[in-house]
Parts: C-alpha cells; sequence; structure tokens
C-alpha cells in the first residue's frame, strides 16, 4: 500500500502568506506537495465555516495563515482571526479531532522559508496521525 | 417523494383559504412576502418550482402556532419540513446563521469513527454521575453551542450542569454519555433527512446499548425529536421525559423543598415544549412551587405565546429581530425582573437581540434571562 499522504488546505491572506507561499515556489524552495492555497484577502474573514468545510470534505489538516499583528493590510484582522481560531479549535477539540489537525500561523511577506518549514511540519505530524476521521467515513461510504 | 404525496400526507387539500394562518404567523406579520396560505395555495394549485426555489420555504418558524388555529387540521409545519427535503433534493438551502457551522457540526457529527472530547465539563464539578444508572440525561449540542454562543454571552453548559445538580439532589445520579451526538432536530427540520437518520441511529443504538429506562432533556428540541420524530425512523425502547415534567411529578409525589427565592419572573413557552408537545402546566408548577417566586404571564401566553424568532439557525434575518424585541419588550410590560424559558435556544436569541440591540428600542428591552432549571437549581441548592 502507498504512505499516506495527508492534504492540506491552508487559508492565506492574499498580503503576506499568499506572497509568502508565492516567495517560496520562486526561490526554488522544496516543500511537499500536500498543501492546497486558498486565498483569502485577510485571515481575519476565515470563519469557523470554512475550516469545517475542509473537514467535511476530507482535509486531513487545515492551516490559516496570515500577516503579523502590525503587518495587517486591515488594520486588525489577525486578532480578529485569534478570536475565531480560539473558539475554533474549541469546537474542533471537542469533535474529537487532534489538535494538530489544526494550525494558526502568522507568516510575513518575506517568510517564504517559514511557508516551507511549517508545510513541511505539518505533513510529518499529519503522517504520524494518519488520515483524518472523517476522511475514513467518506471513504468507506463509495 | 413528490409534491402530491405531501399534500395527501400534510391534508393540505382541506384548506378554506380562510387565512387565520398568515394572520397568526409571527413571520407574516413583519415579512409581508412570507405567507402560509400562499404556500399552501400554491401547493394546490401544483406549483411545485414556487414552493422549492423559494427562499422564504425556509423562513417558517414551525412554531405550529397556525396548525393549533386551522379549522381544517392542516399540518401546516410538517408540509414545512417535507417541503424543504424537496428543496434539498433540488439543492436549495435556506440562509444559514453563524454562516452554517452548527449545521456544519451536525453533519460531522453523523459521521461515525468519532471520539468526541464532549464531556470536558463534568471533570470540573463534584456531580455524581453513574454508568449503571437507569436514566440518562441527554446534553445534546450544549458543549458545541458554548464556544459559538462566547460572544453573546450564552452558557448554555451552565444549563447541563444546573439540570445535573438538580437530579443529584432529587437522588438521581443519572447517566451523561460520553458518545452522544447531536439528536438531529435542525437536520430533519431544514430538510437534511440523510444526517437526521444517521444520528438518529446512533443515538437509538447508544441508548439501547447503556440500557437506560428513561432519558431526560433540559432542551424541549432535543425532547420533542425523542418523543414525535424518532419512533418514524428507529425504534426507542425507553420513556423520554422533559426536566419540568420529572419535577412537576416529583411535586405530587413526595413534594419537594425549596428555598426561598425573591423574585418576579414571567415565564416564555418554548414552541417545542408548549405547541408541540401541550407541556404548558408543569414548568409553571414547578416555578409557583418555589417560595417567593411571583408568577406574572405575558399579554401573549401558553398556546398564543410568541416564537422566540428563528429555528434551526436559519434565515435569521431582521424580521426575527423584530419578533424578538417585540417578545422582549412584552416580558418587560409584565413589570417582571426575569424572564424565564426552558429552551436553551430560546434563551440564545433573547440574548443575541439584547446584544444586539436596534437603536431606538435599545435599552428598554434589557431583562435578566433564566433557565427553568438554573432558577430551581438555585433554590435547591444549600
Amino acid at each position: 500500500m502507498a504512505e499516506f499522504e495527508p492534504q492540506i488546505i491552508a487559508f492565506t491572506c492574499n498580503w503576506c502568506t499568499y506572497a509568502a507561499a508565492d516567495l517560496a515556489g520562486t526561490s526554488r524552495i522544496h516543500y511537499p506537495a500536500n498543501v492546497r492555497i486558498v486565498r483569502v484577502m485577510c485571515s481575519g474573514m476565515v470563519n469557523p465555516m470554512y475550516v469545517f468545510k475542509a473537514f467535511e470534505g476530507g482535509a486531513d489538516g487545515v492551516i490559516v495563515a496570515g500577516c503579523n499583528y502590525t503587518d495587517c493590510h486591515y488594520i486588525d484582522g489577525p486578532v480578529k482571526c485569534d478570536t475565531m481560531f480560539a473558539r475554533l479549535k474549541k469546537m474542533v477539540l471537542i469533535l474529537g479531532l487532534e489538535e494538530e489537525r489544526l494550525r494558526r500561523e502568522m507568516i510575513s511577506t518575506s517568510e517564504g522559508v517559514i511557508f516551507a518549514r511549517v508545510v513541511e511540519e505539518m505533513v510529518e505530524q499529519l503522517k504520524k496521525l494518519g488520515p483524518s476521521p472523517f476522511k475514513i467515513k467518506m471513504e468507506t461510504l463509495a | 417523494m413528490n409534491l402530491e404525496d405531501i399534500i395527501q400526507e400534510t391534508k393540505t387539500y382541506y384548506c378554506l383559504e380562510c387565512g387565520k394562518c398568515s394572520s397568526l404567523c409571527p413571520i407574516s406579520r413583519y415579512d409581508p412576502q412570507y405567507s402560509p396560505r400562499v404556500m399552501v395555495e400554491n401547493a394546490l394549485l401544483g406549483l411545485e418550482d414556487e414552493i422549492v426555489y423559494n427562499k422564504k420555504l425556509f423562513s417558517c418558524l414551525t412554531c405550529y402556532t397556525c396548525q393549533l388555529k386551522c379549522p381544517s387540521d392542516v399540518d401546516y409545519p410538517l408540509f414545512i419540513q417535507k417541503a424543504r427535503v424537496l428543496a434539498t433534493a433540488a439543492g436549495q438551502h435556506g440562509d444559514y446563521a453563524h454562516s452554517g457551522t452548527l449545521q456544519s457540526i451536525a453533519m460531522l457529527m453523523a459521521r461515525s469513527p468519532l471520539k468526541q472530547n464532549r464531556l470536558e465539563w463534568l471533570k470540573k464539578d463534584g456531580y455524581r454521575t453513574s454508568e449503571k444508572s437507569d436514566v440518562m440525561l441527554f446534553i445534546g449540542c450544549s458543549p458545541y453551542f458554548e464556544p459559538v454562543f462566547e460572544d453573546i454571552p450564552m452558557r448554555t453548559l451552565n444549563i447541563a450542569e444546573a439540570s445535573l445538580k438538580v437530579l443529584n439532589s432529587l437522588g438521581i445520579e443519572p447517566l451523561v454519555h460520553p458518545d452522544e451526538r447531536c439528536c438531529g432536530h435542525d437536520a430533519l427540520w431544514v430538510g437534511d433527512v440523510e444526517t437526521f437518520k444517521k444520528l438518529a441511529e446512533h443515538n437509538a443504538a447508544i441508548i439501547k446499548e447503556s440500557g437506560v429506562k428513561k432519558v431526560i432533556f433540559f432542551c424541549p428540541e432535543c425532547y420533542r425529536t425523542f418523543k414525535l420524530d424518532y419512533p418514524n425512523y428507529v425504534k426507542l425502547d425507553c420513556e423520554v421525559m422533559h426536566i419540568s415534567e420529572l419535577l412537576a411529578q416529583r411535586l405530587e409525589t413526595e413534594g419537594l423543598r425549596f428555598n426561598e427565592v425573591k423574585k418576579k419572573v414571567t415565564y416564555q413557552d418554548p414552541c417545542r415544549l408548549g405547541r408541540h408537545l401541550g407541556i404548558y402546566d408543569a414548568p409553571r408548577k414547578v416555578l409557583q412551587a418555589i417560595p417567593g417566586i411571583e408568577l406574572v404571564e405575558m399579554e401573549h401566553n401558553r398556546e398564543e405565546s410568541i416564537c422566540c424568532g428563528t429555528s434551526c439557525f436559519t434565515n435569521c434575518d431582521s424580521y426575527s429581530k423584530q419578533i424578538r424585541v417585540e417578545r422582549l419588550l412584552e416580558a418587560k410590560a409584565t413589570g417582571a425582573e426575569t424572564l424565564i424559558t426552558s429552551c436553551p435556544k430560546c434563551q440564545t436569541h433573547f440574548r443575541c437581540a439584547m446584544v444586539n440591540k436596534g437603536e431606538e428600542k435599545g435599552p428598554d428591552i434589557e431583562i435578566e434571562l433564566m433557565d427553568l432549571v438554573n432558577l430551581v437549581a438555585t433554590s435547591l441548592g444549600g
């Protein structure tokens, strides 16, 4: 059987983390291809629903990433994101998902290396954890 | 199932076009575009698209006000429930409040291999529960509501804790099951029967496995679903009971010793407990048994009580808000200091209205909100 390849959905903000991912690409940094990037205008606009939809669709892990507190294009996006994320985390933990499946990062435009490292770390963790419980069900249904 | 079957099943063809439903409907009062009568007429004319692709289909509160007054006994709430299944099959859905987070949580809960950590709140305090008990306390979605409604602030687990405390002081050590799931109420009423069936099967299975004879609810929606909807889908061999019924029963058989609580209160009948199941007296009996409590009724009470404005966390709009503000003003007009309800969702919706109050009516709708069980727990405690 082939090795389990986790699927990660990353919600990245247009101004910082998406640019960082772009930079990682243009600088030819190698990182696993398990991540699917969804560009959003601001990390503060990600609401719990987005993350639940990702898990519903069979994602093994989700990253919500955006600017640092001082860099936000919309002044207080990261603060909003933090509030949302704290609540989201509680819900996800009650649902019984492992903490490692959800990650909040702040990656600035110039930090392509950090983006690559975060993805690498997460893929490694998810490989240890195995597929998401929601995903298992989906596959047996099919 | 098609529209014709729904008409047959809900006896819609008896409609006299008298319009009592539309004149009583709390939504129609504020939203001129929504009318139960027009909905029924469209069904009888066979205009399926007018129903299925109508966004207002999801506005109905299924509060049973129309059904109780219909001279022809048309089961309009059931009609809405079934029509929503049709609409869902056609790819339609309502506007979910909280962006659909709560619907998503229920959908994820319906997928089976899941180890929830839903009993964290039990670890904190010295509540007595027992795994071998005959009685089960159904907690439902309360642990999930807690983070969702953190900012209102609405603490649903307070109600769960109070219920447990009340049961303990009645000498019952209930089973609180670590693997129960959402009862499926919202899924059923927004037309997602698949999710509902899975949740119902799961809950019926864990109840059968644990061998309990009685399940106690503090949420009228869970109670209604177990009592009226589960028998249509799964086999359930246990008694179901709302905590207010249990308290009223105990009051009659052996009496309860309450401490004095000085308060003037008014009571909001949740539609699931009141109109759906006809339980109006049990909570009132409990309230009146507490010394010091003065119960005053609102202008609309019992069968005529007004719904809290949203059902199933769907189509919560400015009309819902108006209903809530009106209801809160009614509560204020009684001169009561506390509005008691026995549904966590009613409380959530009223709290929300008070936080996001309208500019002009702002300060007038502030009133203390409390669940019946919380009041009983304070009065029984000590």
